[in-house]
């Protein structure tokens, strides 16, 4: 009786447990094989010229500096927009959570984030870039990619800073109280910076959620093959269209020219490897500069 | 929160008060946490609130720092004096309040990421001392008046949250004295700690009463009969007995005092 019982625990355990390593497995095979892919066909690409070569026209060995930098400065503008604000929204939803008001917000955040990307493009198209009606009227530019950039990670960021700033223990709050400070100063100055570590991970992931966007930027940033490195122009940048990587995956990927397909590949490996990078960076950042001692 | 000043009560005990309670009620929405309570409570001395849980000795302290009224639906009413100024009163700003009067809490809770430095200096420095040469002086001072300086004077800037329970309950208190409080309050300031951790910081109570307003909530009898120059007891909401420790321990009043110190409920 007792040796059957066991028995079949073992059985049950083994069976189960042979169930959700098979998950596992399954889960990973599409990740390692999107990433096996990625390196077989990209790193044929990669090379000094590639990384930071500037574009030259197909027969010539050019570069993909253009996009890399692109990338970046539209990032940046987008976190300019998105950082402050999601920042002031989290703080909000964190502190005044039961409020009407919150729940509508919350609410709204979450509709927003479930919203096409493409669908914020043209939107910002409309009210931003398109040069006449209502619009602001700022034709294809950073500013306009980085917007329509900032549009999508908003949401993502304020709702991941709300869940940071909830999950500092209560006491943390009140022991600032007592202190004798007033609120502001215990939630802007204590909690907030408690919380820092979760709220660098939110803006990061809502930074890799961007930065593989195309669409968005198709009628934003539109896309240029010039390097925006001549600093003498730094000014008129923000003003002007601007290459990304995505944008350019997109545009050489359907190239009759198995050159530029080539460095389709190349550049896709180059941006996994530098969100996976900043990835890991932003992990090492947060732990070195605010290292949770852990009890 | 509302505050509703009642005609105090005549005074109920004949000290000489630092603080003095005069019909106190508090409590959350419909529900009455404290039933009017009177009481005077000395400077310098080490009072201690005993009671078993859920009888409102908590909120009593947290009445005091107006603490109380920043959780939603709270409410008191009666008069709470602070050396004859009612901390009631519409001029009080609790800010302020609280900067007179420090707390220690039930679970040490060292602000997370804050180095052991920073957690004894960020109550100064956020109440506007800058200057490195005084914050530096002030957080050694604090750190050797909780008794925590030779443990830690080789790494101050590690984090606040790696020391030992008990080590971080002293750093808590450091961190309170820092802002050079004249009160303190501590809410059950062992009961997470183990009992070497619990003698330590009697011990420094024992020294800081000299110069302190204690006012220490325990469901420990015995500690309260250890350290506690005055006892309070407290029962469901009502003041049952205060008084000189050694007379309650010794010589109840109250029968219900007498069971609870006799440990049969609690």
């Amino acid at each position: 009786m007792t040796m059957t019982r066991t028995t079949r625990r073992r059985w049950v355990s083994r069976t189960i447990l042979a169930l959700m390593g098979g998950g596992v497995l399954l889960c990973m095979i599409p990740l390692v094989s999107v990433l096996y892919t990625l390196v077989l066909n990209g790193w044929k690409s990669i090379s000094f010229r590639f990384l930071f070569g500037e574009w030259k026209p197909v027969g010539e060995e050019g570069g993909i500096l253009h996009a890399i930098v692109g990338s970046f400065a539209l990032l940046i503008v987008a976190c300019v927009f998105a950082v402050p604000i999601g920042l002031a929204k989290g703080i909000f939803l964190a502190q005044r959570g039961h409020t009407k008001l919150a729940q509508i917000t919350r609410l709204l955040l979450d509709v927003m984030s479930g919203i096409p990307a493409i669908i914020v493009g043209v939107f910002v198209f409309t009210v931003v870039v398109h040069k006449s009606g209502f619009s602001l009227g700022l034709g294809y530019s950073m500013i306009s990619g980085g917007l329509a950039l900032a549009i999508i990670m908003l949401p993502i960021f304020a709702r991941t800073t709300e869940e940071a700033l909830r999950s500092v223990p209560k006491s943390v709050d009140e022991a600032g109280l007592a202190l004798g400070l007033p609120r502001r100063r215990v939630v802007l100055r204590i909690i907030l910076r408690a919380a820092m570590p979760a709220v660098l991970t939110g803006m990061f992931l809502a930074i890799a959620r961007v930065a593989g966007e195309a669409a968005p930027l198709l009628f934003t940033a539109f896309g240029s093959n010039e390097v925006p490195h001549n600093l003498k122009q730094a000014g008129k940048w923000p003003m002007q269209p601007v290459g990304s990587l995505p944008q350019l995956l997109f545009d050489y990927a359907r190239q009759p020219f198995p050159e530029l397909v080539q460095q389709a590949w190349g550049a896709a490996l180059v941006l996994v490897v530098l969100i996976l990078g900043t990835r890991l960076a932003t992990n090492g950042i947060a732990r070195w500069r605010y290292g949770r001692g852990e009890q | 929160m509302t505050i509703a000043t009642a005609p105090s009560s005549a005074p109920p005990s004949n000290v000489e008060a630092r603080i003095a309670v005069g019909d106190l009620r508090a409590g959350f929405g419909n529900h009455e946490v404290l039933k009017s309570i009177s009481l005077n409570i000395p400077g310098k001395a080490l009072t201690a609130i005993m009671g078993p849980s859920g009888c409102g000795k908590s909120t009593f302290i947290r009445c005091i720092n107006r603490l109380h009224e920043e959780i939603p639906t709270s409410w008191v009413t009666g008069s709470i004096k602070l050396d004859a100024q009612d901390v009631y009163a519409a001029n009080v700003d609790p800010v302020e309040l609280r900067r007179r009067i420090g707390m220690v809490f039930q679970r040490p809770n060292p602000f997370p990421t804050f180095s052991i430095f920073e957690n004894v200096a960020v109550g100064l420095r956020l109440n506007g001392v800058k200057r490195r040469p005084i914050v530096r002086e002030r957080v050694e001072q604090s750190l050797r008046k909780a008794a925590l300086w030779d443990e830690v004077k080789d790494r101050l800037d590690k984090p606040g949250t790696g020391l030992s329970g008990g080590q971080q309950q002293r750093l808590c208190i450091a961190r309170a004295l820092a802002v050079e409080p004249e009160i303190l309050l501590l809410d059950e300031p062992c009961s997470a700690l183990d009992p070497i951790a619990t003698e330590r910081i009697e011990e420094l109570l024992t020294e800081l009463k000299r110069e302190y307003t204690l006012l220490m909530v325990t469901h420990n009898i015995q500690q309260a009969a250890r350290v506690a120059d005055r006892t309070v007891f407290l029962l469901l909401g009502e003041l049952v007995e205060e008084g000189p420790t050694g007379e309650m321990f010794t010589t109840p009043k109250d029968p219900r005092t007498e069971s609870f110190i006799s440990g049969r409920f609690g």
